[in-house]
């Protein structure tokens, strides 16, 4: 039987409308976008919003964007990340947004190494396992190459 | 070198316990290389006004409250004390804490000290499930360790750069002959390209010898007003001349450990410089001096890599410029401006909270001409950048 999917982490990304997307906040005052959400107050310094934390929206990032750098990990990395046994290597890679103008880290999807990725390749927003225990399979956000 | 200007300080002591894996308490670390700063100093404890401990974080209570535990491992001598944490410029942060001190005259003569156990591997977050706590959801979501980081730049370095395997390799057989005669430094041993190439990979690019180490080790210096430097006979002391320790502006564009994301530069246009670059800079400001100054430096090199980024940081060259800086062997001993006489953190693994402090201790023994086996010739300007986490980082320039 298949296993509950359930994301590792609340409200960081849905996939509510058959996308999977970034869960953010933006502040309405002068659009800055925030991933991870934001919620105390613009951090713009030269925001005139109220900096209360009113002027903090929900926000759906795009999810598209281009690779900015990746890296892999050879090596079990140490608790709070949960590996299975034996280690399975995986790839982080950095993405540029072109419409939020940011940097955002995620995994890339299993299966894919450093060989399959290049510096500028366009990627995509998906959704994979991050890790597997007895009563489910806990999700992450993770970039994927299109076309791939 | 520029007038010395009324916010100089004068280092009379610099004192290290030798970096390794001892695997014994911090406070001996510290308390050795406070004895040794002491000695060199010629300072008698009984006349320290002020003692700054850089803490650590991994070694309980004691390394939160370091300035007290210092205090009180040299005998409780009724000093004022301050205990900082900054990250990887808590030892930074430190010697700005005593050099206020100095500066406002509320203390002539102050001890800085900071030291580290570490334990082995990678170095992870602090115990305790944390959700709310970046640090640790970095580690749980994305298995972003340190290394993978500085992988990150360091491929991007090659994107952007053209920076090649041999590059960084070069870096690590540069900093391992510059330590061979370091006597605290903890690897005094030729590495070879091939055995760099043949080291395993940890992080693509990064190979294990481009990666540093975490170690053990202390680092303690005396810091005194000019007057008090006067007044005890010492005409020439080796001086801090500029202290930063300023964050990055919004928004903040290059990912930073802890970091899920950058800042969005969709409201406001970022700035020219960088965080590291920006850090340096305010050193060269407050120092009245330029990179053309520098007779060497002393930077963070994490990694092979990141040495390569903080050539430009630090206005050594142009941003796209290390490579050939680094292949002209102008930042080898006996070339233009020395990059990590001392070996670096290549030769010494990473004690956080000692590291910044052993920039220092290096500069002082470079200024003195006192650096056995690995002198700067006619060393007379040096600048010490570190960087740290969430958003901490320091640059430090010594004259003499």
């Amino acid at each position: 039987m298949q296993k509950e999917q359930r994301p590792a982490v609340a409200d960081w990304f849905t996939a509510d409308d058959g996308v999977v997307r970034l869960q953010g906040s933006r502040c309405d005052a002068c659009g800055t976008p925030y991933f991870p959400r934001n919620a105390l107050a613009c951090r713009n310094p030269h925001c005139a919003g109220p900096k209360d934390g009113s002027e903090l929206v929900e926000y759906l990032f795009s999810t598209r964007g281009r690779i900015w750098s990746y890296a892999d990990a050879r090596y079990k990395p140490p608790p709070p990340y949960v590996s299975p046994d034996p280690f399975e290597p995986y790839v982080v890679a950095a993405v540029e947004l072109e419409v939020e103008q940011m940097v955002i880290l995620g995994q890339v999807v299993r299966g894919l190494t450093v060989d399959d990725l290049a510096v500028g390749m366009p990627v995509e927003l998906t959704s994979g396992t991050l890790y597997e225990d007895d009563e489910a399979e806990h999700t992450v956000w993770m970039w994927r190459p299109i076309d791939a | 070198m520029p007038e010395k200007n009324d916010r100089d300080i004068a280092v009379l002591g610099a004192g290290m316990h030798p970096w390794g894996k001892w695997g014994r308490n911090f406070v001996e670390y510290g308390l050795v290389a406070a004895r040794v700063a002491l000695a060199d100093a010629g300072v008698n404890q009984l006349d320290i006004g002020y003692i700054a401990g850089a803490d650590t974080i991994r070694n309980g209570y004691p390394g939160f409250v370091s300035g007290a535990t210092f205090a009180q491992a040299l005998g409780w001598s009724g000093a004022r004390i301050s205990s900082s944490y900054a990250a990887c410029a808590s030892g930074a942060q430190a010697v700005a804490n005593a050099r206020a001190q100095i500066l406002a005259g509320l203390c002539e003569v102050a001890l800085v000290v900071g030291a580290d156990t570490t334990p082995k591997g990678f170095f992870q977050p602090v115990g305790g499930e944390r959700r709310d706590d970046p640090d640790w959801l970095r580690f749980h979501l994305l298995g972003a360790t340190n290394p993978i980081y500085f992988a990150l730049y360091a491929r991007r370095r090659m994107a952007l750069h053209g920076a090649t395997l041999d590059d960084f390799a070069a870096v690590k057989v540069k900093n391992a002959r510059h330590g061979l005669n370091n006597p605290n430094a903890r690897y005094r041993k030729e590495v070879s390209v091939e055995e760099i190439a043949a080291s395993a990979i940890v992080s693509d690019p990064l190979r294990l010898l481009d990666i540093c180490a975490t170690s053990d080790g202390g680092a303690a210096l005396v810091l005194t007003s000019m007057e008090y430097a006067r007044r005890h006979g010492i005409a020439d002391p080796v001086r801090i001349s500029a202290l930063s320790t300023v964050t990055p502006t919004f928004p903040k564009t290059v990912l930073d450990l802890p970091d899920f994301a950058t800042d969005s530069s969709v409201a406001v246009e970022p700035q020219a410089r960088t965080f590291r670059s920006a850090i340096a800079h305010a050193a060269y400001e407050e120092a009245g001096l330029g990179p053309e100054d520098l007779s060497f430096a002393e930077v963070y090199d994490l990694s092979t890599a990141l040495e390569l980024d903080w050539y430009e940081d630090i206005g050594l060259c142009e941003t796209g410029g290390a490579e050939q800086l680094l292949r002209s062997g102008a930042t080898t001993l006996g070339g233009r401006v020395p990059v990590n006489p001392s070996g670096g953190l290549a030769c010494f693994g990473e004690a956080i909270p000692a590291q910044a402090i052993a920039q220092i201790c290096e500069l002082t023994w470079q200024l003195r001409g006192q650096a056995d086996g690995r002198q700067v010739e006619n060393a007379r300007a040096g600048i010490a950048v570190n960087q740290g986490l969430f958003g901490h980082g320091s640059a430090i320039i010594a004259t003499r």
